[in-house]
């Protein structure tokens, strides 16, 4: 079965494993997330769940929406997200999902948008090397070639200095540290995309053997 | 950021004994040696405390026939036994990088009481 949850960035730290290591990690307050509607093949021609998370002001909500709440028989939720699941008649309508879907050892997949970085360089951007700083090079952070002279033209898909950031990301395969499903926390090590604060999407990892 | 303490707080340690840069202290670590622990004693001059929560390091200088060792160690890290303040040390600032430069006299601290 498909496990995913949403969950907000709180932020990273450390903590110490059994042999007194340092692991890196991101601490994510991840539900309690809210089952609103149940899309199965008979009705909607695929299978899936959306969640919703994080309450919002009744004021907040237009009358659409409204009704869309009151047929799950939830109170208005800030961020709707649909996650594609294999066998839709598990969840109810209004169900609750808590951290306690992931335990420690379980590995996620982290969705999220990225920060956004301005434009950016083709070093920063695609990780290219840069020329000699000294030695009269003249050459410092340009992106290199562009390509032969031949076709008179640079073809679609060179990779060149623009945009960076803002887009969605995902991060694969993210080790589950520690769940807390009392605080509604998930510890993930390593990094994940996004601000603090920010929402993520957390998903059972597909590289998960 | 309180979430981030609620998850800190079960590394923390505590009853740890106060000591800052310029004191001279005594490390106890745990060390593995082909499948055997024991504990090792580094002694030397704190000449950096950095970071809070359970990220906070310091860093403890000695000098050693003739080379100086520094070595870095997270305070509330578990494989710390024990930390000595062996001496308090008057110093007029927070990071000591200047004895990296001074030996002998020069290097000396004086000491607080």
């Amino acid at each position: 079965m498909t496990k995913a949850i949403l969950a907000r960035k709180i932020g990273m730290t450390q903590i110490y494993d059994e042999q007194g290591r340092v692991v890196p990690v991101t601490v994510l307050e991840a539900g309690p997330c809210r089952v609103v509607q149940v899309k199965s093949t008979d009705s909607d021609g695929y299978n899936s769940i959306q969640l919703g998370f994080v309450d919002q002001k009744e004021q907040r909500v237009n009358r659409p929406m409204k009704g869309h709440f009151q047929q799950a028989k939830v109170n208005p939720l800030r961020f709707l997200r649909e996650f594609q699941v294999e066998d839709p008649g598990q969840y109810k309508l209004g169900q609750e999902i808590k951290a306690d879907r992931f335990s420690a050892g379980d590995y996620v997949d982290v969705s999220a948008v990225a920060r956004g970085k301005g434009f950016a360089g083709s070093i920063k951007k695609m990780g290219f090397s840069r020329g000699p700083k000294t030695h009269g090079s003249h050459y410092h952070r340009g992106p290199g070639s562009l390509g032969s002279v031949a076709p008179a033209r640079v073809f679609k898909g060179r990779r060149l200095p623009g945009r960076m950031g803002g887009w969605r990301r995902t991060i694969q395969r993210l080790l589950i540290v520690d769940s807390d499903a009392g605080k509604n926390l998930l510890l993930v090590k390593g990094s994940v995309p996004g601000p603090r604060g920010g929402l993520l999407e957390i998903k059972e990892s597909v590289k998960s053997r | 950021m309180d979430l981030i303490k609620e998850v800190e707080k079960r590394n923390l340690k505590e009853g740890l004994p106060h000591f800052s840069s310029g004191d001279t202290v005594k490390v106890h670590v745990k060390v593995v040696e082909g499948g055997r622990e024991r504990t090792q004693a580094f002694e030397g001059v704190v000449i950096r405390r950095q970071g809070s929560g359970a990220r906070e390091t310091f860093t403890v200088r000695r000098v050693t026939f003739g080379i100086g060792v520094e070595r870095i160690f997270p305070v509330h890290s578990p494989s710390i036994n024990k930390i000595e303040v062996v001496k308090k040390g008057r110093v007029r600032r927070a990071k000591l990088y200047y004895l990296r430069k001074r030996t002998g006299k020069a290097a000396r601290i004086k000491e607080r009481r």
